[in-house]
């Protein structure tokens, strides 16, 4: 016969307003075993905890229910103060009547009522409840950065630091990601190259650092602190250990109109190249789309050009296959398609280019070696149209439903610096509300306005209309003067939506990692735990996560760096023990189990049984490996002859449950 | 807010709810004070692949006038597969609970992510709605079972045998 | 919620609370000039609940119906949809006819687009 002690948390007024805390101590008190049942304004304070923790000393409580918030929010607070009481911690069951009852509902009575329903509930379920002992298991000490961006970087180098190995391992054939293609960076206007470009070569030199280029992640399995990730290497057709990066095959090759992706298709390159000056690994590459030799066998200038002999037309992809305690997303993100703006005529004109197209013909490494030129007539531009807001804050039919965040700030910095390099441009930016918070971010915006003379108007695009001599006409409202604008433009920007990669989907659904509607990954907690997933030992890192600035980013690959660190710095990981068990006299062997086991925990051995005759029989019995089952419970229902239960969640505890709140 | 009928009858509701992406969406309801009916409890099980089948007959045999089954979206599982199991589990089951003339709509399978907030507080609005218009499981809840049982003098009919 | 508002919100079946007050609708309103309360206005005091301040407007007779609003507006708010709700209410009023059939001839310009001339038939009730 158990001894329970029921808790019941006042939350404030958050549970007290709605349900009465007192009402359901009494009932609660009364139902069968319970020996104490109290209430407390806050029962996950130091005074509540040692309510509790008195409670199980002085009437020798065998389980403890409380009713309080979520069990996801204090479930482990509660169980390290029972642990701490000398109580086993999974005799600790939680009623949510927070979330799920006061919260919801605004009739006291009902709510009330409920409240006591699900305290019920959880006395039932604790009455079969049984101790349990988590076990442990080992930390591989390394881990795995999914993308090579500024966020990837930043967790690579403090992970490599604290000394732990990290591989990084990023689809593109060098890594930078989006902001190596930057040009400038608000709100102090650093030359964006030249302050990741140190980083870029610190993650090569290091030599914790292992820098997988051109790779994808495959498959993924294990659990936290015991990944096993296989990585695709695609093939470059280029030996990476021979290619000196000298790029002589890049000016020889014959193939030369191939889109520059580096330069968003502004201007060509090669179908061997790499793709720009300050690559890393600055290894070429074989575009094998274009490349003459792949495709028909016939060319092969690049391999008789190159001295190092690191050419290599037969070169297929190959498979990597590595252990790591915790894998890092970095997958950050990509602008979103704008050519299904009709209106705006992205497709119609090539004088219609979106902020990254921007700011690309604005770099010294750019198509027109960072002279801002048309790019229909290569003309200079005097009249240049911004537009904001281009597929963000949506409804979700029309585009993103949420703010992207950085476009009011680089557009600001895209004005100021066009003023200040071609004073005899006129730059009009049309906004819907400048959203400036962050460090001496709206003082930036202020002097685009103030001393660069940019025309800020409140009110949107509405139309922009190619015209035959070459100019667009930007038709707009302005809604502080109530009056249609027209404007001839020579250049019309497109402060287009930025969406996550198109590959973070399926790599969420290889870690078992939750995204959210919009395809960001979702964080543990959106307040509290920022930088991990609800999967233990999966961390997120930069723009994969939410819309961020470069600032944001590296402090969030930091903090996701630090996370890892902790992670990697514990030898021994102390596991779930709500795991599964076979009941050896029951089971027959089926395999069923195992057949849908995803995580193969479980074996099969022979036993010897003694029969009730007295002679002995083997018999082939399953067996769970309590350190890799992670507690699904996919087995439980498999079973045929009822010998697979799971612990903390059995058969009689959630029968338990129904019971009580059918009753 | 119980959905009631004009006879008072308040429909009882059981949701399990996976640990991972459904519980965490009725939180977030909780959270952002959606609410839905106070007849809808939830149990919470790792994942939705825990849910025998036969926890949905014990409610019914309970007394339970509907029961809904919420996991995390297909290929979202926490555990890589288990809503596959759940999804062809509950087929089975649903096309039993069919033969025996249990109504369909007394039954649901949701999945809800735990960025689905509002989604999970209309699936329990629309489903408390549906069950109340449907009226009391009569076919499937033992008599035995009721707590009034006795005092009102009811008896098994259909000859002895334990309640189960 | 006032009466009026209430019917134009029903008839029109938008969502007014929608508008992130953009004015895209207004950007992109080919009858921009012709108006007094422009579309983004029209939505702005159907919201506030001034609907009387627009029955009486020139600007229900001027809108072409031409939904370019509804198809450029990034929140769904169809502002068309509610320029025509008002100028519904206006015309189920007692005597609320905007013209009499045999007005129509002289008030014909030959340069009146088709698109006009077929919307504007809508306003005149029987």
């Amino acid at each position: 016969m158990q001894k329970i002690g029921v808790f019941v948390c006042h939350c404030g007024t958050n549970i007290a307003a709605t349900v009465d805390v007192k009402a359901v101590a009494e009932a609660l008190g009364r139902e069968p075993s319970v020996v104490v049942s109290q209430d407390y304004t806050y029962m996950c304070s130091e005074s509540g905890q040692n309510l509790i923790k008195d409670s199980i000393r002085d009437y020798g409580l065998t389980g403890v229910v409380i009713c309080s918030c979520s069990p996801r929010m204090h479930e482990n607070t509660f169980r390290k103060a029972a642990a701490q009481a000398g109580l086993n911690p999974y005799m600790v069951e939680i009623a949510n009547i927070r979330e799920q009852c006061s919260w919801i509902h605004k009739d006291k009575a009902e709510a009330t009522e409920k409240a006591i329903i699900l305290g019920r509930a959880a006395i039932a379920k604790v009455q079969l409840n049984t101790p349990l002992i988590a076990g442990e298991s080992s930390v591989t000490k390394r881990a795995l950065v999914i993308g090579g961006g500024i966020a990837g970087i930043q967790t690579a180098l403090d992970i490599a630091e604290a000394g732990f190995p990290v591989d990084i391992v990023e689809q593109k054939p060098t890594i930078g990601g989006k902001m190596a293609q930057l040009d400038k960076t608000f709100p102090t206007l650093d030359c964006s190259a030249c302050i990741l470009t140190p980083k870029m070569v610190e993650c090569a030199q290091n030599e914790n650092i292992r820098i997988l280029s051109y790779s994808e992640v495959e498959s993924v399995s294990g659990f936290v602190g015991n990944f096993t990730v296989k990585i695709r290497r695609k093939a470059r057709y280029v030996d990476e250990t021979k290619c000196t990066g000298c790029g002589l095959c890049t000016e020889k090759c014959p193939v030369k109109k191939v889109p520059n992706e580096f330069n968003l298709g502004m201007d060509n390159r090669r179908a061997i190249y790499i793709p720009f000056a300050q690559a890393v690994p600055k290894i070429a590459v074989i575009d094998a789309d274009y490349c003459n030799m792949l495709k028909n066998g016939k060319c092969g200038v690049c391999s008789k050009v190159c001295t190092a002999g690191a050419v290599d037309y037969k070169q297929t992809d190959t498979f990597v296959e590595e252990k790591y305690g915790a894998i890092v997303a970095a997958t950050g993100y990509e602008i979103s398609d704008v050519s299904r703006y009709d209106e705006y005529a992205y497709s119609q004109s090539k004088d219609v280019i979106t902020s990254l197209e921007f700011e690309r013909l604005t770099n010294a490494a750019g198509p027109t070696g960072g002279t801002l030129l048309r790019p229909s007539d290569g003309k200079h531009p005097h009249t240049i149209v911004f537009i904001q807001c281009v597929g963000s804050r949506c409804t979700p039919e029309k585009g993103k439903p949420y703010c992207s965040k950085i476009c009011c700030m680089y557009t600001a910095k895209h004005a100021m610096l066009t003023r200040e390099k071609y004073p005899d441009t006129d730059v009009y930016v049309f906004y819907i509300d400048v959203r400036t918070p962050g460090k001496n971010f709206d003082e930036f915006y202020r002097r685009a306005v103030e001393e660069f003379g940019v025309h800020y108007i409140k009110g949107a695009v509405g139309k922009v209309a190619p015209r035959a001599d070459g100019t667009l006409e930007v038709q707009a409202s302005d809604l502080i003067m109530n009056e249609q604008l027209h404007i001839s433009a020579d250049l019309v920007v497109l402060a287009a939506a930025i969406e996550p990669s198109k590959s973070a989907r399926s790599l969420a659904t290889l870690l078992t990692a939750s995204m959210d509607t919009n395809d960001f990954f979702t964080e543990a907690h959106p307040k509290l735990r920022p930088v991990e997933s609800p999967t233990a030992g999966v961390f997120l890192s930069g723009m994969c996560q939410g819309p961020k600035d470069i600032p944001e980013t590296v402090s969030q690959a930091s903090a996701c760096a630090a996370k890892v660190i902790g992670l990697l710095s514990k030898n021994k990981l102390t596991g779930n023990p709500c795991v599964a068990h076979s009941d050896e006299l029951m089971c027959n062997g089926c395999s069923n189990c195992a057949n849908v086991c995803p995580y193969g925990a479980i074996t099969y051995s022979d036993k010897e049984f003694r029969m009730p005759d007295r002679t002995t029989k083997t018999r082939r019995v399953a067996w769970v490996n309590p350190a890799v089952c992670q507690g699904c419970g996919a087995c439980t229902v498999a079973c045929p002859s009822g010998a697979m239960d799971l612990s903390g969640f059995s058969n009689s505890q959630i029968m338990a449950e129904v019971d009580a709140i059918c009753k | 807010m119980q959905v009631k009928e004009a006879t008072g009858f308040v429909p009882t509701i059981v949701a399990f709810c996976c640990n991972w992406c459904s519980y965490a969406g009725a939180d977030l309801s909780g959270t952002n004070r959606l609410s839905y009916p106070a007849n809808v409890k939830i149990i919470r099980v790792p994942c939705s692949c825990r849910v025998n089948p036969i926890f949905f007959l014990r409610a019914f045999q309970r007394g339970a006038d509907g029961v809904i089954l919420c996991g995390c979206h297909p290929g979202d599982c926490h555990y890589t597969t288990g809503n596959y199991y759940t999804r062809r589990r509950m087929t089975l089951l649903f096309s039993m609970l069919d033969y025996l003339g249990i109504e369909r709509n007394r039954t649901r399978v949701e999945w809800v992510s735990a960025a689905e907030g509002q989604k999970f507080a209309e699936t329990m609005r629309s489903f408390a709605e549906e069950i109340a218009a449907l009226g009391p499981n009569r076919r499937l809840a033992d008599l035995r079972c009721r707590k009034d049982a006795e005092e009102a003098g009811i008896t098994d009919e259909r000859g002895s045998g334990d309640a189960v | 919620m006032n009466d009026l508002k209430d019917r134009v919100l029903r008839m029109s079946g938008s969502a007014v609370v929608k508008c992130m007050r953009c004015g895209k609708c207004s950007a992109t309103c080919p009858s921009y000039d012709e108006m007094e309360y422009h579309p983004h206005e029209f939505v702005y005091i159907v919201e506030r609940g001034d609907v009387e301040k627009l029955l009486s407007s020139e600007s229900l007779y001027k809108c072409l119906t031409c939904f370019a609003c509804v198809e450029r507006c990034p929140r769904g708010v169809e502002p068309a949809k509610v320029v025509e709700a008002v100028r519904l209410v206006a015309e189920r009023q007692q005597g609320g006819n905007r013209l009499k059939p045999d007005e129509i001839p002289a008030l014909c310009d030959p340069d009146l687009p088709g698109q006009a001339i077929a919307t504007a038939f809508r306003k005149y009730a029987k």
